[in-house]
């Protein structure tokens, strides 16, 4: 019992950061019907936008250590320690909360730049050539991340206050032992709540329901005397501070490196295909499905009757799904089926 | 590709002419790219047939596999398993690897190609990537995992022991009657079944066959509107493409007896979509074009370090030399993957139907400039063309 | 089609004529590199520079994917070592290995040159930029690596080619076991010495009734690695409670840790290497295992195989773990100082455990030649088996001539809990002497093969 609760609580936790990139995907596609290649590697950068706040807060004084002879070895200071104390130590301690701050413009000034300058070319071109277009950029990206930070992954502290784990257990009644990392729970309150807000905004402000209504029936809305395209243009911008976002809060999890976004590329393209392609509610019962299906596979129980189930259960619930409902969980009909 | 001209047989048997004289050349002419050695021309050729092979799907139909890896994997896997079980004659490897790899895809395509559009294309990286992953895990007694299968002494070689063929302390080659598989004989016997491959595909193209995926790409409809069932032609194409990806994958095994399952990946299915689309979809030669130039990057671009760098720019007077070499440095050996990237982009900006469109806005630029006046947007993309023409 | 209509420019007459005067040198073309065809003459080998004055190496390293800058450290250390071979810089190890015959001008008098290439860590990739430096730059020798699959699958077709291939950063027993080649070396230790070297130190700290459980890289190095650090750990009587394979690149391990939990074990052991090894380190310490008691005893984990760049990849949590290392720059001998100084001299940081092993084989290779009196690598062979030395850092080493496998002292080490400085992030905590880790050589089975292919 202990161990399907945790097992819940892990698909959860991985579901919210599945559906929080595919919801960035599958927005996207439904407002500009751009099939993006380049979104895992926004997800990427939104990490490295961490790693960069990170590195400039503890810009340090150098001690040399004078006991290694052969080689520049030294201590480091950072200046906020030496300029404020503990307080300075407090504010290194939060960095991974604080790169919130930064990435929200950075992301939505880059998903921006990157619409104007290339994207809004590939509206009207072949699905085929906005993926390559996009593979290319997402390649361009990644490489230009590796020259500036190396390939190692570089880790990422969650803040000491939340790194310990929480007594999950005795609030669901399942005893002291059941314990959940802080972190991972933030983190899923995060995305539910970064999804929340996305849906709020395209459901309940003015500007949101133009964009449904353009994504719904594009000419219309321009016939109405809209400028639908700037809006789009915005979308893609709160795209890429989504997944931005949700490459900031998944730092301590997974210590980011340059290929993060390949990693989570095609991964993040089963989820909004499974979801349906263009389904906002998809997309993100998608990301669950798969995350909590991905977490059981991996129990030995499971993997005692199905060897190896958990290398390929991402996939083989694409493949049933596809077959059984045509347009994944919850596609409309004609979308990507020229 | 509405412009589907009716050719003589004459014109596409001179067509093939050239074609072999400048393959079978190949040896000669790449000598000043520093491409000229055995392995890289082997890739050419069989990625060439790959790519041909994928073009006949993704290029009539308008389909896009994201799985053909799946099919090298199982004709590489296949002709490794031929040469240990059976023979290191490259026949058995290569009728099993091809058929084997049309069987794998009969299956895969009579589930993948109930849908179409981008559901398709999950469909098939789907089952490629499941292919992967086990082979790569739980698959190891047949696949060997991450090393990849190999040849060993102990290899049963049904057949050569049969014959009184028996393997001497080193390990046998794969060979065709005595003409081996590895160094420069390898390479004219991928250079052979390449010319037949491409000859095979020639006729696909010209047949009525091919004027029917043609239709299913420009309006399945409207195809079944007029009483044509499409499945059965996207099956046979889905097929053909599957045996040639099967065909390049034993031939990989003939020139490298060793089946790796990376082969398999989805980065590797997509190179294929990237070859195509580089050289031009398609295009009947445009698929070549590309295997080439992604193979020569892949292989040259990327053993380019500082010292060959410095070497380069050694008529500069150092002050210049160094910045230079660093410059350029970012740019090709451990940053080759960024000239790959930078090349896609440019290529799908501003040439959509790529080198092959090049090719032909510059012949329209240097044969009829006094007939018609050329599309201006000709002009910018002119040098570019012509670097990466001169690659192949 | 516009090809087509191109072709009727083209008369057809001069096309007869251009393909027969091709074919014609065609053939010639294709007779060329017959003289480099198996035993054509019992003199002549690949990679032979003849009478040219430089001989070149084959410097094969992941550049691109997870292994990345440990590919790079391996290419500095490569070429540290052609500079010392060739008589620049301080000389590094020349002045402390010995026996050793190198004299500071290149090898056997030909200045020592190098070609590189990328492996992209794929045993496919790794092969193809293999055999260009083979088939198109004539290399003498092909070295590098950063996984065993690569290694493995490099190594063999190094024996088919004929050409001595110097194995760099490769871990699994089957490198020199099962998958052993004759013209295939290897200075790094395995899995198995791990596994002998470690039992003894977690004995000592952590006690005999130990429970373990074990998350392994479900792949051929992963099923190696957990094979011998099972038996090493059982062997000082602790228990198994479960092995569990995990799926390489998983990115995410909470589905497989969330289990340990609960399962009454309390050791974890990771047999995981480079980003998977990171990220579990860090999702384990994350789940607050470190803080755990079970049993009445500190929760422990354990990393086999250990190295400096992936303790930095872990961060905070990879201090106070315990592991194994070919080697770490801190130590003290004359032969790791000699190198740590140049190499720190040169570069401005400490080299990483792969990039000595590449520099010691290196030399190795070199000296091995000037032994030999010769590039032909049947002779090379010879003199690296059962070659004994010291001098470079591990103290006194023997080239086994049975499995090619080098056997010296291992380093037991652990993430350093106070660094003194930023690369300050291991402590040895034992320097396990050669005897304890060596084995039959027999053990692993597998075949050498001929001398001459």
């Amino acid at each position: 019992m202990d161990a399907i609760f945790l097992q819940i609580l892990n698909g959860l936790d991985k579901g919210g950061a599945y559906a929080l990139i595919a919801l960035g995907l599958t927005l996207v596609f439904g407002t500009l019907g751009v099939v993006n290649f380049a979104h895992g590697a926004i997800f990427m950068m939104g990490a490295f936008c961490a790693v960069t706040l990170e590195k400039l807060l503890t810009l340090s004084v150098k001690v040399k250590d004078e006991s290694v002879t052969f080689f520049d070895a030294y201590k480091e200071t950072p200046y906020l320690e030496l300029w404020f104390g503990d307080t300075g130590t407090a504010i290194i301690d939060w960095s991974v909360p604080l790169s919130i701050i930064l990435a929200v413009p950075v992301m939505l000034l880059i998903g921006i730049v990157m619409e104007r300058s290339l994207i809004r070319y590939f509206y009207k071109r072949p699905h085929a050539e906005q993926i390559l277009v996009t593979f290319g950029l997402a390649i361009v990206l990644q490489e230009l991340v590796k020259a500036a930070f190396g390939a190692n992954p570089i880790p990422q502290g969650a803040p000491d206050i939340v790194s310990g784990s929480a007594a999950v257990g005795a609030i669901f009644g399942l005893g002291e032992a059941v314990v959940y990392p802080w972190w991972r729970l933030i983190y899923l309150a995060f995305s539910l709540i970064t999804i929340g807000l996305v849906f709020s905004f395209l459901h309940f402000t003015t500007y949101g329901m133009v964009v449904r209504a353009g994504m719904a029936d594009r000419e219309t809305v321009e016939l109405l005397g809209i400028n639908i395209e700037r809006r789009f243009t915005i979308v893609f911008g709160i795209a890429a501070v989504v997944a931005g976002l949700a490459g900031v809060m998944y730092t301590p999890v997974l210590p980011p490196d340059y290929h993060l976004g390949m990693d989570f590329l095609v991964l993040s393209f089963v989820v909004v295909v499974v979801g349906g392609m263009g389904s906002l509610p998809g997309a993100v019962a998608a990301g669950f499905l798969l995350g909590i299906l991905q977490s059981f596979s991996s129990m030995t129980e499971v993997k005692d009757i199905f060897p190896g189930i958990d290398q390929i259960i991402i996939y083989l619930v694409a493949v049933v799904i596809l077959l059984t409902r045509p347009r994944g969980l919850l596609g409309r009909r004609g979308v990507m089926e020229s | 590709m509405s412009n589907t001209k009716i050719v003589s047989p004459k014109k596409d048997m001179i067509f093939m002419a050239i074609l072999s004289a400048v393959v079978l050349t190949m040896p000669l002419w790449l000598q000043p790219f520093g491409a000229a050695y055995p392995d890289l021309m082997q890739k050419f050729m069989i990625f060439g047939i790959f790519a041909i092979g994928y073009n006949i799907l993704f290029g009539l139909t308008g389909y896009l596999s994201f799985g053909h890896a799946a099919f090298l994997g199982v004709g590489s896997y296949t002709a490794v398993w031929s040469f240990k079980l059976l023979s290191m004659n490259v026949i058995p490897a290569l009728i099993f690897g091809t058929v084997l790899s049309g069987l794998f895809a009969l299956a895969i395509g009579f589930v993948s190609l109930r849908r179409s559009g981008i559901y398709f294309s999950i469909l098939t990286l789907a089952f490629a990537q499941m292919s992967y992953n086990l082979a790569y895990s739980v698959l190891t007694p047949i696949t060997n995992g991450e090393t990849g299968l190999q040849l060993e002494q102990a290899d049963p070689r049904v057949l050569d022991r049969m014959s009184g063929i028996e393997a001497d302390a080193s390990l046998p080659t794969p060979n065709l009657f005595g003409i081996e598989g590895i160094g420069y004989s390898g390479f004219y016997i991928c250079a052979a079944l390449m010319l037949i491959s491409f000859f095979i595909y020639l006729r696909i193209f010209r047949s009525p066959f091919g004027l029917k995926l043609r239709a299913i790409k420009s309006n399945q409809n409207r195809m079944g509107y007029t009483g044509f069932s499409t499945r059965p032609y996207l099956m046979t194409a889905f097929v053909i493409s599957g045996m040639y990806a099967g065909l390049a994958g034993s031939l990989l095994a003939v020139t490298d007896p060793l089946a790796g399952a990376e082969r398999m990946q989805w980065t590797a299915s997509g190179e294929v979509v990237l070859i195509t689309i580089l050289g031009g979809v398609g295009t009947l030669i445009g698929p070549l074009l590309g295997a080439g130039i992604i193979k020569y990057f892949e292989n040259i671009f990327s053993a380019f370090n500082d010292t060959v760098l410095l070497n380069a720019f050694s008529f500069l007077p150092d002050w210049l030399a160094h910045p230079i070499a660093s410059v350029v440095g970012l740019f090709v050996g451990e940053g080759w993957h960024l000239t790959l990237g930078l090349v896609f982009m440019l290529i799908v900006i501003f040439l959509p139907g790529g080198i092959m469109e090049g090719i032909s806005r510059l012949s329209r630029l240097l044969f009829k400039r006094e007939k018609t006046e050329p599309k201006s947007d000709g002009h910018e993309n002119k040098e570019k063309e012509q670097t990466s023409a001169g690659e192949v | 089609m516009s090809e087509t209509k191109l072709i009727g420019n083209v008369s057809r007459r001069t096309i007869l004529k251009g393909s027969a005067a091709t074919t014609g040198a065609a053939l010639i073309g294709g007779t060329f590199p017959m003289h480099f065809i198996k035993n054509a003459h019992a003199q002549t080998f690949r990679g032979d520079p003849g009478s040219a004055s430089s001989v070149k190496l084959g410097f094969n390293v992941p550049q691109t994917g997870p292994y990345a800058d440990e590919g790079a450290d391996e290419l500095r250390a490569y070429q540290l070592a052609v500079k010392h071979i060739n008589g620049e810089g301080d000389g590094g190890m020349l002045n402390t290995m010995k026996p050793l015959e190198l004299k500071g001008n290149g090898i056997l008098g030909k200045k020592v040159e190098f070609v590189t290439g990328d492996t992209q860590t794929k045993s496919d990739a790794a092969r193809a930029s293999a055999k260009r430096m083979i088939e198109k730059d004539n290399v003498a020798m092909v070295t590098g690596g950063s996984s065993s699959g690569v290694a493995i699958a490099v190594q063999g077709l190094c024996q088919e080619m004929g050409v001595i291939f110097m194995a760099g950063l490769t871990h699994s027993n089957d490198t020199t076991g099962k998958d052993k080649k004759r013209y295939g070396f290897r200075h790094f230790f395995n899995a198995y010495m791990s596994g002998q070297a470690i039992a003894p130190v977690l004995l000592d700290e952590y006690g005999n009734e130990r429970r373990a459980y074990h998350l392994t890289a479900d792949y051929t190095w992963g099923w190696t690695q957990e094979e011998s650090i099972k038996a090493a750990t059982e062997n000082i009587g602790w228990e198994t409670v479960n092995t569990v394979r995990t799926p390489v690149g998983a990115g995410d391990f909470s589905q497989y840790i969330t289990p340990v939990l609960n399962s009454g074990a309390d050791v974890l052991i990771l047999n995981h290497y480079g980003k998977d090894m990171v990220n579990s380190l860090t999702q384990a310490v994350q789940f607050g295992l470190r803080d755990k008691q079970v049993n009445g005893k500190n929760f422990e984990i354990v990393v086999p195989l250990y190295s400096r760049l992936m303790a930095q990849g872990a961060g905070e949590a990879a201090k106070g773990i315990l592991g194994t290392t070919n080697w770490h720059w801190s130590l003290t001998d004359a032969g790791s100082q000699a190198f740590v100084k140049s190499f720190g001299q040169e570069y401005g940081f400490p080299p990483s455990q792969a990039a000595h092993t590449c520099y010691v084989q290196t030399l190795l290779y070199a000296n091995a030649c000037e032994m030999a009196g010769t590039f032909a690598p049947w002779e090379v062979i010879k003199q690296l088996e059962g070659f004994e030395f010291d001098g470079a850092g591990n103290g006194p080493t023997l080239y086994r001539a049975e499995d090619h496998q080098c056997f010296k002292d291992v380093l037991v080490v652990r993430g350093k809990e106070n660094p003194q400085s930023n690369f300050d992030l291991l402590e040895v905590v034992k320097n396990v002497p050669r005897a304890q880790v060596e084995y039959p050589a027999d053990m692993f089975g597998g075949e050498l093969g001929p001398y001459q292919v």
